[in-house]
């Protein structure tokens, strides 16, 4: 092959090319297979009785309605909080704050937050929520604990999304002789609307696949209600999962795959959401 | 000629003023938070300056939430090295605070558990990443960007739960068992694939963007000299985003420091100081897991463990999270 | 009829931070003719424009003395209401910059945040901007589809008429042509010839044919500083300074 090639440094090229087009292979492969393998097992347990069942010491009768129902909750109640916080902790940075140490170090402590481990967002829902403010178990302290974790990366996306904005806007504004806070409302955030609300749904249903924080702060993991009121106590879909898969009997495998089918499902579509509403408005600015 | 800084402190600050000690602070700090320009392209009628007051609130929010976490951190370790001294904490080796009366408070396997996961998924994720990202920048056509993005980003969206159970019911029994028969249910291998997966679209993306961000001009160059794309992809532009390129591998291992719902599915609850991989492990986020799962009581010993253990996962993460902000700092005021 | 002073500027000097950018400018603008501004790149000529709308307040570290006179009073004067001045001095820009809005919304920004609500007003100032930019026959029946959808001279037009929606007495516009093919081009200079029958206009050009074509009075920047003002014919035909002669000449620039 190497005689056959004229130049060395031509075979050097197309050889990286196959290894690097095989490295995106790889990551594609893998893909294919995670996939192949949770629905594949988890469509022999998936069927409207999984939703609408309680969970169950019996692997042929475990259900998913109280994570469904526990889900729904939390995210319910975060799209209001991260929305309005995320927005205008976003809009404050870029458009607002002056620039100076103090400016400074709150970007900074975002950055660092968007990179806390989950964990320790939970120890910090546990600690404050849950016991400080006597907010207990409930579905209040979960959502509040995912909105905190959440948030850091709903500013920065939608940092992004603000700097995106051409200044030729901000200025023709200016020129007819709006103000600040007209030219932000009328002109800035009705132009990045569509990549705030994209970043802001792929950083919900991040929240959505959580796990780890919630069972810190103490989420239940065999539940037989839904949530009826906002101080209730709860579980969420992803804690189901987990608690399936460390359940010794081995058909729990099987219950473990049809609930990561359900969150997978309800991920693709949110995720599939916000690659529509990129592409959709990307076009225009 | 203006003078807006006065204009301001006058209006904003004059309530303040009454208490002298404390407010001089409180002035200060506000002082810093507010534009004096944005002040006075408020103003006109001066009627929206309550908006600036809003948005510092939420702002306000991401603060306290570090504080928080600071102060949740600390007064509950606070309450574990009362008992258990520091050098005992971080230089014994042996981990076993649960079972009575054997109990030791070594944090060693525990790190070190974390560190061989890391590593293993640092192996996986980060040459596979680069390549992966060279491939996108360089090489790859916009239609071929134009599915594969998309297809990395649902890589990105899969729950950390998923990929453990993938860890515990496919990767090792069909994968690793074949070739290593003797490897057990829990192991640190299939949780580092998990993770290195996990990472992985991280990493091709920061590293996609540290690419994108040396300006076209220097590949321009590059190829006008004759180069081969590889050529122009190892000498010029790799070399030219390697700070960024570095910031983001940092960021993931940061990321895989922390991760721990694979590693409580799939690396086992065993804290052990081992070189093989194909044992049982516990990280520290494994043990917090742990512990959460259990029933232990408030106040006790080994409920301040996981606070310590918590503390120290929280330093960790965040020395590297700040080292890698600041290079990437660094590096894009050099493209600008 | 006797000429009259639409905005007198005395004395200007402009600084960012350390960098002085106009230097002891003293030039009237007469009412509804067009006054250009002429010069090579970075002479000073936007930035000067800029300081007509006081646009320069919104950059970092900005310093003015000197007075700029409009309808007899300074505008850098401690009590101008800036809102006020920019819906009197209207300003386009180099690239056509319609918000992402529809074509109506576009227009009718202005008089909304002046507090115009009422749905009648709004399509009466939309209808007669649009004609006033020579764009009604254009766009009447897509008045709600995107202000982008249209081409890159209707998009200028439709910025000149969002200009026009808040009635000025000044139009600023900074190369309004210099993205546009001819044809585009050709379409706005003849529109800035029906619009200075109502309008005072000041425009930065970097084409001194389109100076010659469309303005009255040219005035030529060098370096921050204002190397000559006159009747634009004198200036193309017997400019008294050797440098403006030079560049006209296209010896430099």
């Amino acid at each position: 092959m190497l005689l056959l090639m004229k130049n060395k440094r031509m075979f050097i090229d197309k050889f990286f090319r196959y290894v690097f087009l095989g490295f995106i292979g790889v990551a594609l492969l893998i893909l294919a297979v995670l996939l192949y393998d949770v629905f594949s097992a988890g469509i022999k347990m998936l069927d409207w009785d999984f939703l609408t069942r309680f969970d169950s010491r019996f692997p042929e009768k475990a259900g998913i309605k109280a994570g469904l129902f526990g889900t729904l909750y939390i995210i319910a109640l975060m799209i209001p909080i991260t929305f309005i916080v995320g927005i205008s902790t976003a809009l404050y940075l870029e458009e607002y704050a002056p620039k100076n140490m103090l400016t400074n170090f709150i970007r900074l402590n975002i950055a660092n937050l968007a990179g806390v481990p989950s964990i320790i967002y939970g120890m910090l829902g546990l600690g404050i929520l849950v016991r400080t403010l006597a907010l207990g178990r409930s579905v209040l302290a979960g959502s509040l604990t995912l909105s905190l974790l959440v948030l850091p990366v709903i500013i920065v996306s939608a940092q992004e999304a603000i700097k995106s904005v051409p200044a030729s806007l901000r200025n023709a504004s200016y020129a007819m002789g709006a103000n600040h806070w007209q030219t932000e409302s009328k002109v800035v955030i009705p132009t990045a609307l569509p990549s705030i609300i994209t970043g802001f749904i792929l950083a919900i249903s991040r929240a959505i696949g959580e796990t780890a924080p919630l069972i810190m702060m103490g989420a239940l993991t065999f539940v037989m209600f839904t949530p009826e009121h906002i101080m209730d106590s709860f579980t969420v879909m992803p804690i189901q999962i987990f608690n399936w898969t460390s359940l010794p009997k081995k058909e729990f495998e099987l219950v473990a795959a049809a609930g990561s089918s359900v969150l997978l499902t309800v991920l693709f579509i949110l995720n599939g959401l916000a690659t529509f509403i990129r592409y959709h408005y990307s076009s225009k600015y | 000629m203006y003078n807006w800084g006065d204009l301001m402190k006058t209006s904003i600050l004059d309530n303040t003023e009454k208490e002298k000690s404390k407010a001089s602070i409180f002035k200060r700090i506000f002082y810093h938070l507010f534009d004096e320009k944005i002040r006075y392209m408020s103003s006109g009628n001066n009627k929206n300056i309550w908006v600036n007051y809003l948005l510092i609130l939420t702002t306000a929010i991401t603060l306290f939430t570090t504080v928080g976490i600071i102060f949740i951190l600390l007064s509950n370790s606070y309450h574990f090295f009362k008992e258990i001294s520091f050098i005992d904490f971080f230089t014994g080796t042996v981990w076993n605070p649960l079972i009575k009366p054997n109990t030791a408070y070594g944090v060693i396997p525990l790190v070190a558990g974390t560190l061989m996961v890391t590593l293993g998924a640092a192996l996986i994720a980060i040459p596979i990443g680069l390549g992966s990202a060279i491939y996108l920048t360089e090489y790859a056509s916009p239609k071929f960007k134009k599915i594969v993005k998309p297809v990395m980003e649902i890589l990105a969206g899969v729950p950390t739960v998923v990929y453990g159970y993938f860890a515990l019911t496919f990767i090792t029994p069909r994968i690793l068992k074949p070739i290593f028969p003797n490897i057990m249910t829990f192991n640190a291998l299939s949780a580092s694939i998990a993770v290195g997966i996990m990472i992985l679209p991280m990493v091709v993306s920061l590293s996609e963007d540290a690419i994108n961000a040396v300006p076209s001009k220097i590949r321009s160059a590059a190829y006008a000299m004759g180069s081969t794309r590889f050529e122009v992809a190892s000498r010029v532009m790799v070399p030219a985003a390697l700070s960024g390129i570095g910031s983001s591998f940092i960021l993931a291992i940061s990321r895989a420091i922390g991760e721990t719902m694979i590693v409580a599915i799939a690396a086992g609850m065993r804290p052990q100081l081992t070189a093989s991989f194909l044992k049982p492990i516990q990280t520290m986020t494994g043990y917090i897991v742990q512990v959460s799962l259990g029933d232990t009581p408030v106040g006790s010993l080994d409920y301040y463990t996981i606070f310590a253990v918590g503390l120290l996962l929280f330093l960790m993460t965040l020395s590297l999270n700040v080292i890698s902000y600041f290079i990437l700092k660094r590096y894009r005021e050099v493209y600008q | 009829m006797a000429e009259i002073n639409k905005i007198e500027v005395k004395d200007l000097d402009f600084y960012y931070d350390e960098f002085q950018a106009l230097q002891d400018i003293n030039l009237e603008i007469k009412e509804n003719k067009v006054t250009a501004l002429i010069g090579p790149s970075g002479c000073g000529k936007s930035t000067f424009l800029r300081t007509l709308n006081r646009m320069n307040d919104l950059i970092e570290g900005n310093r003015v003395e000197g007075k700029v006179i409009f309808d007899g009073e300074d505008i850098y004067n401690k009590d101008t209401d800036v809102v006020e001045l920019r819906k009197k001095v209207g300003m386009v820009f180099q690239q056509p910059n319609p918000f992402p809005k529809s074509i109506f919304d576009n227009v009718a920004y202005g008089p909304r945040i002046h507090g115009i609500k009422k749905k009648g007003e709004l399509n009466e100032i939309v209808e007669r901007s649009l004609k006033g930019a020579a764009l009604w026959d254009d766009v009447k029946d897509r008045l709600h589809e995107s202000g982008l959808s249209i081409s890159g001279g209707q998009q200028q037009r439709l910025c000149i008429a969002r200009a026009l929606a808040v009635k000025p007495e000044v139009l600023l516009m900074d190369e309004p042509a210099s993205a546009l093919d001819p044809v585009a081009t050709a379409k706005i200079e003849e529109l800035i010839d029906i619009l200075k029958q109502d309008y005072t206009i000041v425009i930065v050009t970097h084409s001194m044919q389109q100076a010659a074509r469309v303005s009255d009075n040219t005035a030529f920047f060098l370096m921050g500083v204002l190397v000559e003002f006159d009747k634009t014919e004198r200036i193309f035909e017997n400019p008294s300074d050797q440098r403006t002669e030079d560049y006209i000449t296209g010896r430099f620039g």
